[in-house]
């Protein structure tokens, strides 16, 4: 079987400029990168197919030997087909990209930022439990007289964000009607001012 | 004509159910009843072939009048069959749920219109790609599920979804262009792509390109399947999408790519030469995954690392490549869709009642709706593996494998096996303990929707915030029990389930009923377990 060495060169040089593009942040050039590795693919698939023979056209008096193999076309026209509609979906994807973010590169996940951020203190796993967690308020006990029935079960660091942020209708990081906001602020409410990160929603 | 002769029907129907949604794009009545019927109406069908394949029929049905192994050639056999019913099942049960949520938003709009074809279009590449019997067919079939996956994955074309997209667009196309290197080797090395002939003709090669091939296929499956290294793109692209979208991504995308690796090392490559290299990787999976579980609070996040960890079991039970680790790996691989769907829509539900998937937001959700708590427990805990379910028994089968085994190795995958079921436990149980247990004003940052006195009526995550919605309409709710209880179907069943695995697993190794369907009675079948494989 003899090969078409200048096909396996081209592929090459597609495939290392398309592994370099795929590499980069920018969208459009992943895109490219993409595509080039397609085509390069494509180079190898038609290199499998052997020497360049005759068209697969049958006649009668040809050996079978001396035609082309068909059947890698076959497979390189489908693989044209499938990085097409890649490609046009990619488009559509970068285009959204840049109406929604003015720029051309992938954007980090939030969310994974944040849980990379957080440190490995858990508030409610590792804090400190209070001696008395019961759901029983302790004035059945008689230790105080104080009403702690609707504090938390992590009722020693409620006790110290129960002070309430001024009437708004921001709450938990939530934007809300005021009238639900009015319906939330019941006394022992624990909302606290909203985060910066909001729960990454 | 036999019942396998259908088994095309298990492709064309969900096409032709795609265009014919298309076309009533306008109708979205007629398009949820067009789409729920024809699914119903397939499922029936793989139920036949099933039944069909039930006793060790495997079958092979021939397209296009070219006889193999030129030919497209669509194979019955116990595994792709139980993998056809499985999938189906599942996915008929996320489109009755994705309707509900439809009716229930009231939402009319272009990207919910386009779900049902996109959907159907998904469901009949998973089809295909259990079915093929060529490698290239193979290629085709994850081709379309993963074009229509791309169109779901960013539905709607919002900030983050587009952003996850992104990646997840990039790695599959990655995955596919490996995948077609690898088919235009193959097809240098030995001039075919039909499967069954593939595992005639790889065993004359020597050892070398052998392994070369070996390796770029399963690298290849290995990032659709989400192994470690190749299973970072998951976590970072499921949570984005919808809920209904993200749970059939993953109780079905991941699995395809574990059918192939499967396919790969029982037809293509039998023997042991990487066994060693893949229970490694299975070992990393598997602990991995659950360490990056444990660090979420986001549930959605948190499932899709379980579902990175629990592939590892599945890839466990595939390179012990003996009868019982074979067997439990299927059965582990139906289980584990199940499973991971209804968690994923359980958690589809709480986000609506509970107005986020942030565990530091949720909390008192078992007394605000004991449904809820009890759809999202019983998958819980069958997840981590508790007693008497159908993962405790999955899990039990891999273990018993592996002790059978008797390597180190595999005595380190068991201890992980356990370790990981373990820290699934706590996982689950910090959700359990958060979302439900404690009080919502408990929560760090807690919901308003958990904090309203009268929760009934208020905006949902999925609608405008002057637009009133059901938060638990009776249709998600129902499907989400039906697959739950699908769950414990495969536990009260697991005896003849077990023994359909086993039976797949015995006809995977021997090869011989594969090939002798496709290429007929008369092709010699090359020594089993011989690591050469010579005829």
């Amino acid at each position: 079987m003899s090969v078409n060495l200048t096909l396996l060169i081209v592929m090459g040089a597609l495939y290392a400029c398309g592994i370099y593009l795929i590499l980069e942040r920018s969208l459009t050039r992943v895109l490219l990168g993409l595509m080039l590795l397609a085509n390069a693919t494509n180079l190898l698939i038609l290199a499998t197919g052997g020497y360049a023979g005759l068209a697969p056209l049958f006649a009668k008096d040809i050996a079978a030997k001396d035609y082309n193999d068909p059947l890698p076309q076959a497979l390189i026209l489908t693989s044209i087909v499938i990085s097409f509609a890649v490609t046009a979906f990619m488009l559509g994807i970068i285009y959204r990209t840049w109406l929604l973010a003015r720029q051309d590169e992938i954007q980090d996940d939030a969310e994974d930022r944040r849980v990379a951020a957080t440190p490995s203190f858990d508030a409610e796993d590792d804090a400190e439990v209070p001696a008395e967690t019961s759901e029983f308020p302790l004035t059945m006990l008689g230790s105080d007289g104080m009403d702690v029935s609707d504090r938390g079960a992590s009722g020693a660091d409620a006790g110290l964000q129960a002070d309430q942020p001024p009437a708004t209708v921001l709450a938990g990081g939530r934007e809300m009607s005021a009238e639900h906001a009015a319906a939330e602020e019941k006394p022992g409410s624990l909302n606290i001012d909203p985060s910066p990160e909001g729960g990454g929603k | 004509m036999t019942i396998a002769s259908l088994a095309p029907l298990a492709v064309v129907l969900p096409i032709l159910g795609a265009a014919l949604t298309f076309l009533l794009i306008r109708h979205t009545r007629a398009q949820r009843g067009v789409s729920i019927a024809l699914l119903s109406l397939t499922l029936a069908l793989e139920c036949l072939l099933l039944a069909s394949a039930w006793n060790g029929g495997t079958a092979a049905v021939t397209i296009g009048g070219w006889l193999p192994p030129f030919g497209i050639v669509m194979v019955v056999d116990q595994f792709s069959s139980l993998m056809l019913v499985v999938s189906s099942a599942v996915s008929l049960a996320v489109l009755v749920y994705a309707t509900g949520q439809g009716m229930a938003d009231g939402d009319h709009d272009a990207p919910v219109s386009i779900f049902h074809p996109t959907y159907l279009i998904l469901v009949a590449g998973v089809s295909n790609a259990f079915l093929s019997g060529d490698l290239f067919n193979l290629y085709v079939g994850f081709e379309i599920l993963l074009t229509a996956s791309y169109v779901l994955m960013t539905l709607g074309g919002t900030g983050p979804r587009i952003r996850a997209g992104v990646t997840y667009v990039v790695v599959s196309v990655v995955s596919s262009v490996l995948f077609l290197i690898a088919i235009a080797m193959v097809y240098g090395a030995t001039g075919t792509v039909n499967m069954a002939d593939l595992a005639l003709k790889l065993g004359d090669l020597d050892q070398g390109t052998r392994t070369l091939l070996h390796v770029m296929l399963l690298v290849a499956f290995g990032i659709k399947a989400a192994v470690f290294p190749l299973s970072f793109w998951l976590p970072d692209s499921y949570p984005t999408a919808p809920a209904p979208v993200t749970a059939v991504f993953a109780g079905l995308l991941t699995k395809v790519g574990v059918y192939a690796m499967v396919r790969t090392e029982t037809l293509l490559f039998p023997g042991d030469t990487l066994n060693t290299p893949l229970m490694v990787a299975a070992l990393l999976t598997m602990v991995v995954g659950i360490l990056g579980a444990l660090a979420q609070s986001d549930i959605k996040r948190l499932l899709s690392f379980t579902l990175v960890s629990h592939i590892g079991y599945m890839v466990f039970g595939l390179a012990m490549s003996s009868a019982a680790g074979l067997a439990a790996a299927v059965f582990y691989v139906a289980h584990h869709i199940t499973i991971q769907t209804s968690l994923f829509l359980v958690t589809g539900l709480i986000e609506r009642r509970g107005g986020s998937s942030s565990v530091d937001r949720l909390g008192g959700l078992a007394k605000l709706s004991p449904m809820l708590a009890l759809l999202f427990f019983i998958p819980g805990m069958n997840l981590a593996g508790i007693p008497p379910f159908s993962g405790f028994l999955g899990k039990v089968g891999l273990l018993q494998a592996g002790v059978e085994l008797g390597t180190p190795l595999a005595y380190a995958l068991v201890t992980g096996g356990v370790v990981t079921s373990l820290l699934t436990l706590l996982a689950i149980a910090r959700v359990w303990n958060r979302a439900f247990w404690r009080r919502p004003t408990d929560a760090e940052h807690p919901d308003p929707v958990l904090l309203a006195p009268q929760p009934v009526r208020v905006a949902g995550p999925g609608a405008k915030l002057n637009s009133t919605v059901t938060l638990l309409p009776r249709t998600m709710v129902g499907s989400t029990a039906a697959l739950v209880m699908v769950g414990v179907a495969l536990t009260v069943f697991a005896g003849p389930l077990f023994g359909l695995s086993d039976r797949a697993a015995r006809d995977m190794l021997d090869r011989g009923p594969y090939i002798h369907a496709v290429l007929g009675d008369a092709a010699a079948v090359p020594g089993t377990t011989a690591a050469g494989g010579t005829r």
